[in-house]
């Protein structure tokens, strides 16, 4: 079975690039990786069709875990995988978690070959409950 | 509906939207990450271009078909905002609506951009235009120009709430003074289409 993908959704380029740097500082090739950061005219923002290929870049057989920062990256992710095949939908999940730490533990947790909940699960124990 | 008054509608609301960019923008500066004016700009900029062909279609064809765009093109959090709503009344709507048609429509749709905002009336957002426009909803002959005062009134009484919801929420108590720009800019496309149907 496939490692579970990770997703970086960010307002800005500079940060989702500098996340993934992080992740694959981690982990190397071992899980698919995305990121995605920046509106349409490539000012600060997010995009739900950029968001949409970012998680096709990552897909994997045993799904993918989204990691957003801000309120709207949140908002058009949701509505992204919304207009993703339906089949695809239930084995994507967003992260309540800091993007930076989230998307590290949540792909070193992925490279040990856990199951889509377990990554999720990883990664939200960084967030205060 | 006519085509005629499809398209009349489709250019005054891009019209309206891009006239008052600066102002949601600066609104936005004030509470928000300041990028309410030049995404929406973009977005209705997008739906002005495809005026005709959208203008072409069946009502709930055309709304589909402008909350898609929305979605694609406007970012920020408005872009799903605003897209799920005329998602929703797309969904919605017949052709030829009745006023009641468009009510159970427009709730439909609160109740969308509530669920997609996971907000609620009172926090200082979009959503406290809409409930009083849908409380104020009744068989008046004057109908149109009650919802678009109604809407106007509403988006002035946000200056004096505190964001619960949304960028804005980080200022805490400094949110309280400003109108919030999902506010406004749900006024001015109400105050737009009610002119139409006689405001």
């Amino acid at each position: 079975m496939a490692n579970v993908g990770i997703v970086i959704v960010s307002h800005s380029e500079k940060v989702a690039e500098g996340a993934a740097d992080m992740v694959r500082q981690m982990v190397g090739d071992a899980v698919p990786l995305a990121f995605t950061g920046g509106n349409s005219d490539g000012g600060l923002g997010t995009d739900v069709g950029r968001i949409m290929e970012a998680i096709d870049r990552a897909w994997s057989e045993a799904g993918v875990a989204v990691l957003v920062d801000l309120g709207g990256a949140e908002t058009n992710t949701e509505m992204a995988i919304e207009m993703i095949d339906e089949a695809r939908q239930k084995r994507i999940a967003i992260c309540n978690a800091p993007i930076v730490e989230g998307a590290v533990i949540a792909a070193t947790e992925a490279s040990g070959g856990s199951p889509l909940d377990i990554v999720k699960q990883t990664a939200e124990e960084l967030s205060p409950q | 509906m006519d085509s005629a008054l499809k398209k009349a509608l489709i250019e005054d609301c891009a019209t309206m939207i891009i006239a008052h960019a600066d102002e949601l923008t600066s609104l936005d500066q004030a509470i928000g990450d300041g990028d309410h004016g030049v995404n929406m700009k973009r977005g209705f900029e997008s739906i002005l271009a495809d005026a005709d062909a959208l203008a072409a279609r069946s009502l709930p064809d055309m709304l589909k078909a402008i909350g898609t765009q929305l979605v694609m093109k406007v970012g920020g959090a408005s872009g799903p905002l605003y897209g799920t709503l005329f998602l929703t009344l797309a969904k919605e709507i017949s052709d030829q609506p009745t006023s009641e048609n468009l009510k159970a429509a427009f709730a439909a749709a609160f109740e969308a951009v509530k669920a997609r905002g996971k907000s609620d009336v009172g926090q200082k957002t979009m959503l406290d235009v809409f409930a009083p426009v849908l409380a104020a909803w009744d068989n008046r002959s004057n109908l149109a120009s009650h919802l678009s005062e109604t809407a106007r009134l509403a988006a002035e009484a946000t200056v004096p709430m505190k964001a619960i919801r949304g960028r804005a929420s980080f200022l805490g108590d400094r949110s309280v003074g400003h109108m919030d720009p999902g506010a406004r800019s749900s006024s001015l496309l109400i105050a737009t289409i009610a002119k139409h149907f006689g405001a």
